[in-house]
């Protein structure tokens, strides 16, 4: 008990769920015996909820054209059509198009892309003697195998200026489709994969995060191939890597 | 350069709905959220890749917000147009158009710390970033925007009902 007392500071940090867990119990302690005062934090936490139910919906509503072209009039083609996509689906609410096309949308026959990548990153990343099948030794053959696999012009992203170098790669089997998956590892062995399939007809997206029991994912569709970097990494870092997975992906 | 531009699109939709309950105006707001991205886009370069994209963002709108509020002078009555009796409305509506009268009459440094932080969810470091005050300032702003918002909401004289889930 750090016994400090309670400031207007700590009621909002209470109110906002950022104190941490001690230092809130002492301050709904503290609560506790002024009626008055926690009736104003119940009061408080409620605008901020009315706040969000009321202006949440527009968060979730579809990109009005006129801002979809703010991205078109500056853009590549590709990110003309990423943009026309954008427009067409709502961006960032549950209901976004890439997540019913990853597998929890309405068809219950669609395979689920991202959960299956995920379940593959847990079973082969813990391997010690066998995590892939060609080594980053050969980097020029693997790459060469899994893109005629694929057939689609594939690329392992240096990340070493997020800390990860290639550990290797292996091919997958994807409800039937090969699907090739790339490891990397950094200085303190954590480990992390690129899963990429093909998806032939389907459009561009922005990236997208899901997170199955602990291990997070950020994933996205360019250039008809399907893109998955997955790791159990704090949303930033994994971020900063799927954007330089993205960037050096870009690079012709 | 794209993975810039997918960030950036990625953050439209929040932009979205803080710009709408900054000004209480649904075209107000998708203008300024224009110009946000106008001007973001063509200073993806002015970006560090090590910080978040977020604050950044909502630093560009927040100072453009500034400049307009500037142009406009005092003169723009902020919020909600006068609105029909509250029994004809149906609720999601009403408390929309409630909150967006209440919001109005915030002082704008209020009004956007309860927004940063409250709808935004941005940490209190952040949100002191985008306003361009000391986190100490934030926090008293933060504590008053909420306490004049809570006597606006209480005076609507109905019993508060406004918490939709």
């Amino acid at each position: 008990m750090s016994g400090a007392p309670v400031s207007e500071s700590d009621v909002q940090a209470l109110v906002d769920g950022r104190l941490a867990p001690a230092r809130a119990a002492e301050v709904e302690a503290w609560l506790a015996e002024r009626p008055e005062e926690a009736a104003r934090v119940a009061a408080l936490r409620q605008d901020r909820d009315a706040l969000r139910a009321a202006y949440g919906p527009i968060a979730a509503e579809p990109l009005p054209p006129r801002l979809a072209a703010e991205f078109a009039r500056t853009g590549t083609p590709s990110w003309r059509r990423a943009a026309a996509a954008a427009a067409i689906f709502a961006l960032g609410g549950a209901a976004g198009w890439a997540a019913g096309y990853f597998g929890h949308g309405h068809d219950p026959e669609r395979r689920d892309v991202i959960r299956e990548a995920i379940g593959a990153h847990r079973v082969f990343i813990p391997e010690v003697r066998h995590p892939v099948e060609v080594a980053a030794s050969e980097e020029a053959h693997l790459v060469a195998w899994l893109s005629k696999k694929l057939g689609h012009a594939l690329k392992a992203p240096d990340l070493s200026a997020q800390g990860f170098r290639l550990v290797g790669g292996r091919l997958l089997s994807d409800n039937g489709r090969p699907a090739a998956l790339f490891m990397y590892e950094n200085s303190a062995g954590l480990r992390i994969t690129i899963h990429c399939v093909a998806e032939p007809g389907a459009s561009e997206t922005a990236f997208r995060y899901r997170e199955i029991d602990g291990v997070a994912a950020f994933y996205w569709i360019d250039e008809h191939l399907a893109y998955a970097v997955i790791g159990k990494l704090q949303r930033d870092k994994l971020l900063e890597v799927a954007r330089a997975t993205y960037a050096a992906l870009e690079k012709k | 350069m794209s993975g810039v531009r997918a960030l950036i699109l990625e953050q439209v939709p929040a932009l979205r709905r803080y710009a709408r309950a900054l000004t209480g105006d649904r075209e107000r707001a998708d203008d300024l959220v224009q110009d946000t991205l106008a001007r973001s886009l063509s200073r993806i370069h002015l970006w560090r890749p090590a910080a978040s994209i977020r604050p950044w963002l909502f630093t560009i709108m927040h100072n453009l917000f500034l400049n307009e509020r500037r142009r406009a002078s005092r003169t723009v009555q902020l919020g909600a147009d006068p609105a029909e009796p509250a029994a004809d409305r149906a609720d999601s509506r009403a408390l929309l158009d409630d909150l967006d009268r209440a919001l109005g009459q915030l002082a704008d440094d209020q009004r956007a710390a309860v927004l940063l932080v409250g709808v935004e969810e941005l940490s209190y470091d952040d949100a002191a970033k985008v306003l361009g005050i000391p986190i100490g300032t934030l926090m008293s702003r933060l504590s008053r925007g909420r306490e004049q918002l809570r006597r606006l909401l209480d005076g609507e004289g109905r019993p508060r009902i406004r918490r939709v889930k």
